[in-house]
């Protein structure tokens, strides 16, 4: 076991047209500070991949390169086929990568269906005239992008609280409003950076069943941050593991729970299926 | 072509042709530069304490001129009037504090900023409510300021006494402040409240000593300020509307540097004074009114932190 | 028991999202609309038109402008009064340059030229944020001040340096000059706003209003979520500098008659954003309701203390006006930072559910 995962992980992955997104060599410091050293692994469509590893790890710096939002020194970023050394946050969005964020990044000055709808303005493209007339084309638009975010409002289950403002909402429901906003974009590739932090075995069951439903309904291939390894373990399919900025393994979630490297520095010794 | 030659060539000409004159210029530039330092420093204090950009320092400073001459008026003699003063603006400050500031401690920073707009307007009124609005004249002679003129060159270049002592006066205070705020251990430890309130109190730096003695301080800045500038123009409100162009001194040498405040003050006093001498006429005149703030405008667009602030690292 | 809703429900999304869902608040905006268009122009005498409802419906349309900039998209603006200028002297200029030309439009195509300096000075925005980009706004605010006031082409020239309104007419009634009577004026003024209050709230109900509130309240995630920061900002200031143009130029035309650059200075500034902090950030009604407050209290305190028998001298009144105003801004930030529109919408929530506590 141990041997299949270390030869796995010294592997050079090379690109292939099977990945939706890869990540080749990406080096990313801040000053002195290295957040990330040589990190390459790839992700295949409608996987659900998870980054795992003890805090500091770099895991959302990760993903704040795969958004666009740092720019690595070095390495490169392959997604659906394009290649790029850095990109903007708003070109990320464009072709389809979503996020969901540690501390949770809502509008907190509006109500969850605005939230929501923010999600759907990267498609909505009437202009100011339109817009300033309102009935039309303009509100033949709004109502069009209206009606997809009552779909992911049902989905989500949220519908009691369409009106409310975020603000307000507990926390576990403005995780689930965030998703919902990243859901709007319909994005290819949803990051999620620690879904389940905060909530309780009822709304991480829930929120759970939302991945997998996002999953297998829309296609979606899913990178998340999770330290909740239950839930890990369940969701994933495949797991990377960051250690100091480093990749330390790859592997299904099995190889992962046996790989010694994990386990001493993240993982620890008692693990119960 | 003719244009061309007025604008980057003849100035400079005229600079030379005519040393003395820009030399005048320059110390003109300088004791405004300083002075603007001051009033820029007021705001630093602020800052660095409590975070909140204190729109109302400028206000502080009419208030602190306008209580020393109206004791004066009042049968006070003037250096007994010096301390009443500052004990009025200490009160000032805080009440100011208590009142307003305490109360919207966890309010974003626009809100905070347009509250001391707020207050500024309210001292305005009661300013002029208590004071009276017309201009009135700084009890110079009193506090023992020299009014002469220093001549060099023939008389070509003169430089005013009040101006120098201004200008060493101001020096001095920045410099014992800036040894004060980075040497002493109550000025590190202003700091470390400036940085972070739960910390700062977790390492049991008593927060109200600290407010105590920034207030003080602030209040002894805005009388010396309001002196100072009294003693060049008259005391009236329009200097609160000079304290507006602290901003653009505050851009250029960042919020929180006392080195910045100086160094800034000085670089927006020379600038727009050469630029109004050397330039102005060429479209009519009197752009000091607006030089500054294309300055610190210009300015930001390369350096959004200004000269000496830090620069802002944003996370999600 | 008079403002239910019950038994209104909305079974479209259309009739979810429209402006006034529920029915009795359709009733008093007409009837307001009625008063406004109808009765007002009829019953009301010179004095409260020139002096109140006038300058009332021009300032409402700047802190309406404001609002959009600072209240929806979050970048505070000390430059409200340059960008008034600019949108006054645009007129001035063009009217006495074009006279053929109908005056209304002319006043419209005024704040075109507001809106390209607005779109100039909000350039900055990409790098500069808070207190920093305040302060490229008063970069405009005194620079516009000192070009209106001291390049002679900007007034033609004139003497006094001030601007004089000619007399124009729309239709064969005469409604900017000195001889233009205040009714026509006034409904010049009204059906201007009205209409540039209309596209104001589809504005801000669309994708731009959530735009810009995105921006606001956090433009990183904005930015990740497909929102560019710098077109939505630089839309926040044409639009915002548009209105203000508009309203500047309404200002000198159908208020004043005749102004130097100083009405627009940084006091005007000061003034618009006190309307928009008191009626309400991020709110339409807000606007008007701030306006409606702050020109008002002047007044208040003017008449007050006659109709109390207290004698009060103009200077007294103007210094208890800045102390007031002052005090009311910080007493509103500390208390209902959401201003009046949130305390109507308090008002409002009680009514519904009147006579009953809750």
């Amino acid at each position: 076991m141990n041997e299949a995962s270390n030869s796995e992980e010294n592997q050079q992955i090379p690109p292939t047209g099977d990945f939706l997104l890869e990540v080749d060599q990406i080096s990313l410091s801040f000053g002195g500070v290295k957040a990330l050293q040589d990190v390459s692994f790839g992700v295949e469509k409608q996987q659900i991949m998870a980054i795992i590893g003890p805090n500091g790890a770099g895991k959302t710096s990760m993903l704040n390169v795969i958004n666009g939002f740092y720019h690595p020194q070095q390495g490169q970023i392959h997604f659906k086929g394009l290649h790029r050394k850095q990109m903007r946050p708003h070109e990320a969005a464009v072709q389809g990568i979503a996020r969901t964020f540690q501390n949770v990044a809502l509008f907190k000055g509006m109500s969850t269906l605005n939230n929501i709808m923010a999600g759907r303005n990267l498609k909505m493209k009437r202009n100011l005239f339109w817009q300033a007339l309102y009935y039309g084309p303009a509100r033949d638009e709004e109502m069009e992008h209206r009606l997809r975010a009552e779909e992911i409002i049902d989905f989500l289950e949220i519908q009691a609280i369409r009106k409310t403002s975020v603000g307000r909402l507990p926390y576990g429901l403005q995780k689930r409003v965030e998703l919902g906003r990243a859901l709007a974009m319909e994005p290819e590739l949803l990051l999620l950076d620690e879904p389940m932090a905060g909530m309780n075995l009822e709304e991480k069951q829930d929120m759970s069943r939302f991945i997998l439903d996002i999953n297998e309904q829309y296609g979606t291939t899913i990178v998340l941050i999770e330290h909740d390894m239950g839930v890990v373990m369940d969701l994933s399919e495949r797991l990377i593991v960051l250690d100091y900025g480093r990749k330390i393994a790859e592997g299904t979630p099995d190889e992962i729970r046996g790989n010694q490297k994990v386990i001493d520095a993240y993982l620890g010794v008692t693990q119960t299926n | 072509m003719e244009i061309l030659t007025a604008i980057f060539i003849q100035p400079f000409i005229d600079m030379v042709d005519d040393p003395v004159l820009f030399l005048q210029v320059i110390w003109e530039g300088f004791v405004t530069g300083i002075l603007y330092s001051l009033i820029a420093f007021g705001f630093v204090l602020i800052f660095k304490a409590s975070g909140v950009f204190n729109f109302a320092q400028g206000i502080m400073v009419v208030f602190a001129a306008l209580t020393l001459v109206g004791l004066h008026e009042n049968g006070i003699p003037a250096f007994v009037a010096l301390p009443i003063t500052i004990l009025v603006m200490y009160g000032l400050a805080f009440s100011v504090e208590k009142l307003v500031l305490r109360s919207l401690v966890n309010q974003p920073d626009i809100i905070l900023f347009m509250a001391t707009i707020g207050l500024t307007f309210f001292l305005i009124g009661l300013g002029e409510f208590i004071f009276g609005g017309e201009p009135k004249m700084m009890i110079s002679e009193e506090l023992l300021l020299p009014y002469d003129s220093i001549t060099f060159f023939d008389d070509m270049l003169i430089l005013q006494e009040i101006d120098i002592a201004a200008s060493v006066i101001a020096a001095m205070a920045l410099v014992s402040l800036a040894l004060f705020l980075g040497k002493t251990k109550i000025g590190i430890a202003l700091r470390a409240v400036a940085d972070d309130h739960q910390a700062a109190l977790s390492v049991g730096v008593s927060l109200n000593t600290i407010w105590v003695v920034v207030w003080f301080i602030s209040g002894i800045i805005a009388l010396i300020t309001g002196i100072m500038w009294g003693a060049k123009s008259d005391v009236s409100f329009a200097l609160s509307i000079i304290a507006l162009k602290a901003l653009p001194v505050l851009i250029l040498g960042g919020f929180t540097s006392v080195p910045g405040a100086i160094v800034g003050g000085l670089i927006i006093g020379i600038g727009e004074k050469i630029g109004e001498f050397y330039w102005g006429h060429l479209v009519g005149g009197s752009i000091e009114s607006w030089l500054a703030y294309m300055i610190a405008l210009v300015f930001l667009l390369f350096r959004p932190q200004g000269l000496f602030g830090e620069k802002i690292i944003e996370r999600i | 028991m008079f403002y239910r809703e019950a038994g209104q429900f909305k079974s479209t999304y259309v009739g979810d999202h429209e402006l006034f869902p529920i029915k009795q608040d359709r009733r008093g905006i007409l009837f307001i609309l009625f008063l406004s268009f109808v009765v007002v122009p009829l019953i009301a005498n010179d004095y409260w038109l020139q002096a109140i409802l006038i300058p009332f419906l021009i300032l409402s349309l700047s802190a309406l402008g404001l609002n959009f900039l600072t209240g929806y998209a979050g970048q505070l603006s000390l430059g409200t009064g340059g960008f008034m200028a600019v949108g006054a002297y645009a007129c001035y200029k063009l009217v006495t340059s074009f006279p053929e030309v109908n005056v209304i439009i002319i006043i419209f195509t005024s704040g075109l030229f507001a809106a390209g300096v607005g779109i100039i000075f909000g350039l900055p925005s990409l790098r500069i944020k808070g207190f920093y980009l305040a302060v490229a706004t008063l970069a405009a605010q005194f620079f516009f001040e000192w070009l209106f006031g001291r390049v002679g082409w900007f007034y033609n020239y004139n003497d006094s340096g001030a601007i004089e309104v000619p007399v124009r007419n729309f239709f064969n009634i005469i409604v900017t000059g000195p001889t233009a009577t205040t009714q026509a004026r006034y409904m010049v003024v009204l059906c201007i706003v009205s209409i540039l209050a209309l596209v104001a709230v589809n504005i801000v109900r669309g994708r731009i209003g959530r735009a810009w509130m995105a921006i606001r309240d956090m433009d990183i995630a904005a930015e990740l979520i497909g929102i560019q920061p710098l077109p939505t900002k630089l839309m926040a200031f044409a639009i915002s500098s548009y209105y203000a143009g508009v309203a500047g130029a309404l200002f000198v035309f159908t208020y004043l008659g005749s102004a130097e650059v100083e009405v627009f200075d940084i006091n005007m500034s000061f003034e618009i954003l006190f309307m928009v902090i008191i009626g309400g950030l991020g709110s339409i009604s807000g606007a008007f309701l701030g306006a409606a407050f702050i020109v008002l209290i002047p007044i208040l305190i003017t008449n007050l203390p006659l109709i109390l028998g207290i004698p009060i001298n103009a200077a007294t009144v103007e210094h208890f006006n800045f102390m007031i105003l002052g005090a009311l801004i910080v007493i509103f930030l500390i208390f209902e930072p959401h201003g009046l529109a949130r305390i109507w919408a308090i008002v409002r929530e009680k009514l519904r559910v009147w006579p009953f506590p809750y």
